[in-house]
């Protein structure tokens, strides 16, 4: 969430006028001037919730008895002669058992604060942020007024003890509460960061959900980088009406021309996805992104093939992304690809969709079973395009080894990419899409 | 009405809509009266039938403000919008003028001195008389302030977006011919978006943001009780428990409160006095708009109308 200073102004503002009595009202007002969608309107109130649900002292756990009994005992305490005893003990010993619960929640936030417990990110840290915090609160005065009191008082010391006990929990209950409001993001963002950049072909299958999650977040930013409307360029046919009006003033005389504006290009883009046996634990990913490629695209016609071609776009355009993926890998899936009978199925039926404006992506590892690799074909659908990328999901060392024909492949190609985590999938396909912006 | 006072606190808003018939959360209640408090527009978005026009005029009928609507569309320009020169106006002038040219230039001797009285009103024709205010110069030129509802911004160019900050952050326009013109009380101003493009992010910086969602239970009744006077409280108690249930299955487009409200119309009109499975079947149309949610909702009605019959019973 970004929240300019501008806006902190104004949420400042907005919480003077309304004050912070109610934490409902602060809630509301709070939501109203920072978050900026509904996205972040659910993500500004949890962590409003979480900010604010700080886990109160527990130190009054005991029983309404217990507690006016101890009162009285601390009472009768200095009366019954042992009075000096209380003065004795630490500043932190007498404010538990004074069961001062809002001086004691002052005290944990300002040793939350010296302890730099804003600074939490891993859930390995709380041990450490914990010792810390009971550290600044003076732990070890406490544990040894406790020895003393053990010897002289031991009632006294009883109740300290399950007083220290309550204060170590509320102390844990905060230092979960920090670990969830400042380290949750942090998590995320690195398990994120090392599946974007994991090869996809070694992703255990209970990361296949995830690694799923993170392409479609990134569907939806390209979506929403190029889904706008286009850029329109200036210059076309004159706009007869408003260079009238514009040139009313003059009797009519055209001394300032208004045109009507052209649309550019629109991205055409034709795919070709191998879904043959050699490359099917990463033709999930690739039919996942051309997926979110018709999504960002409006013109996209995509290709499935392993022995022979067929034609998807309708499949990935109707239906939803796991039941198009489920319906073309039983199609055409799982086979033993044959370059070279694809390109001729497509160039056969499908040539006349390549335009000069199109850009045609193939993905696949170039593997052809030694069949004829069909070169020339990509030669010339390569001359009718505006360009061709391949994006290979195998490393650049591996190419041209055993039946790989990709070097032979890539004379025809405008851009040959290694394409084999999320991280280069997402700049792929970045820029062939801004190419056309 | 008082209009020249500011507001009092949010529960003067809440009260203040309520005498309107519009029943507002505290959180609508809010930023109202935000709004108020530190000049700033409020963009609300939500889904279609929430009421998010209806705030608009509910503001302007309790304030006793004119509402002052524009309502945005794809190609929508600065002079739909802002401000248009009465070209007309200007092109009648100028051949009225023409007679009399002769009369204007006759005392002078030369071309320079011609041109220095051509000059002094040449500026006439872009003065004040000839502007044609559009919504958004209108709404600033009221004397005593308006309600200005911008709907629907999401449907509009992005450049018309960029057309708008100047008013929102400002209450202000620049004309080029004739400088800037400041709102003379500043409207408050609300814009509606049905989130069918992301906006800008200046824009949103701009404005306090209202997701309106649809109502609770207890609030949606106090609405349709407002709203429909004639309906009795137990059939409204299971009509808005009815559609709660309805509002749980997956549907191409949920019944919002708008339908909610036109449905308890229908069972008054129909002399309902309570819930019945017969009725609920035959007047779904009325709730539901498409044939596919008609159809998926129908197997669900006797659940739900049994379901919200026990509700009200116990509860």
């Amino acid at each position: 969430m970004h929240v300019s200073p501008a806006e902190s102004i104004d949420a400042m503002r907005a919480v003077a006028t309304v004050g912070f009595e109610e934490r409902g009202i602060l809630r509301d007002t709070l939501l109203l001037t920072l978050a900026k969608s509904e996205d972040e309107k659910k993500a500004l109130g949890a962590c409003f919730d979480l900010f604010f649900a700080q886990p109160q002292p527990t130190a009054t756990k005991q029983s309404a008895d217990d507690e006016s009994a101890a009162v009285s005992g601390l009472q009768s305490a200095p009366s019954a002669g042992g009075g000096q005893q209380p003065q004795d003990l630490g500043p932190l010993a007498q404010m538990l058992l004074s069961q001062d619960t809002a001086e004691i929640a002052a005290a944990i936030a300002n040793a939350a604060g010296a302890a730099g417990l804003a600074e939490i990110r891993y859930f390995t840290q709380r041990g450490i942020f914990q010792s810390r915090m009971l550290q600044e609160m003076g732990i070890q005065r406490l544990n040894d007024d406790l020895d003393e009191l053990t010897a002289t008082n031991p009632a006294l010391a009883e109740r300290l003890t399950a007083a220290t006990d309550a204060l170590r929990e509320t102390v844990r209950d905060r230092v979960a509460q920090a670990l969830l409001l400042y380290g949750r993001e942090e998590a995320e963002n690195l398990r994120n960061e090392i599946l974007r950049n994991a090869p996809l072909a070694r992703i255990e299958p209970r990361q296949v959900e995830q690694m799923r999650a993170l392409i479609r977040r990134m569907a939806r930013r390209l979506r929403e980088r190029f889904s706008k409307p286009r850029k329109r360029q200036r210059r076309g046919h004159l706009d007869v009406r408003r260079t009238l009006r514009r040139n009313a003033a003059w009797g009519g005389v055209p001394f300032l021309t208004a045109w009507k504006r052209k649309h550019r290009d629109k991205p055409k883009i034709v795919a070709l996805c191998d879904v043959s046996g050699s490359v099917a634990r990463v033709s999930d990913f690739f039919l996942l992104l051309i997926h979110s490629l018709h999504e960002v695209v409006s013109d996209v016609r995509s290709f499935a093939f392993s022995g022979h071609l067929i034609e998807v776009s309708d499949i990935l355009e109707t239906e939803a992304a796991e039941e198009a993926m489920r319906d073309i890998m039983s199609k055409v899936g799982f086979g033993s690809s044959d370059y070279g009978s694809c390109f001729a199925d497509f160039e056969r039926q499908w040539m006349a969709s390549v335009t000069p404006q199109t850009t045609v992506i193939v993905l696949g590892d170039a593997r052809s079973n030694n069949l004829d690799p069909g070169a020339d074909i990509l030669r010339r659908i390569s001359e009718r395009s505006k360009r061709v990328v391949w994006l290979n999901p195998e490393g650049r060392l591996t190419w041209g080894f055993g039946d790989s024909e990709m070097p032979r492949y890539a004379t025809f190609c405008n851009v040959v990419r290694q394409c084999a985590t999320a991280q280069q999938l997402e700049r792929a396909v970045t820029d062939i899409v801004a190419t056309y912006h | 009405m008082s209009q020249q006072k500011p507001l009092a606190s949010i529960a003067a808003v809440e009260s203040g809509l309520a005498s309107q018939g519009y029943i507002a959360s505290r959180q609508i209640a809010t930023a109202v009266y935000l709004s108020e408090q530190i000049a700033k527009p409020i963009l609300v978005e939500g889904p279609a039938g929430v009421g998010k026009t209806e705030l608009a005029k509910a503001i302007a009928s309790w304030r006793g403000l004119k509402m002052i609507r524009l309502q945005c569309y794809e190609g929508l320009d600065e002079a739909k919008a802002l401000y248009e020169w009465k070209y007309a106006k200007q092109l009648l002038y100028t051949q009225i003028l023409k007679d009399k040219l002769g009369e204007v230039l006759g005392g002078a001797e030369t071309l320079h001195a011609a041109l220095e009285q051509l000059h002094d009103f040449g500026d006439v024709f872009f003065s004040k008389e000839f502007v044609e205010p559009r919504p958004l110069l209108q709404a600033l030129q009221q004397p005593k302030g308006c309600v200005l509802l911008i709907d629907e911004i999401d449907k509009s160019d992005a450049e018309f977006e960029s057309l708008l900050l100047e008013i929102l952050s400002d209450f202000q326009v620049s004309i080029p011919e004739l400088g800037t013109i400041a709102a003379a009380l500043p409207p408050t101003v609300i814009l509606t978006s049905n989130s069918e493009r992301n906006l800008g992010d200046a824009l949103k910086r701009r404005c306090l943001h209202l997701h309106i969602g649809f109502p609770e239970q207890k609030l949606e009744e106090r609405i349709v009780e407002s709203r429909v006077p004639g309906i009795s409280e137990k059939l409204r108690g299971q009509l808005v428990s009815f559609i709660h249930s309805i509002r749980t299955l997956d549907l191409k487009k949920q019944p919002s409160v708008s339908e909610t409200i036109d449905w308890a119309r229908v069972l008054v009109l129909l002399q309902a006095s309570e819930l019945g499975h017969e009725m609920v079947k035959d007047t779904l149309n009325v709730l539901l708009k498409y044939e596919s949610d008609v159809e998926a909702a129908l197997p669900h009605v006797t659940t739900f109308v049994a379901s919200a019959g026990r509700r009200n019973a116990f509860g």
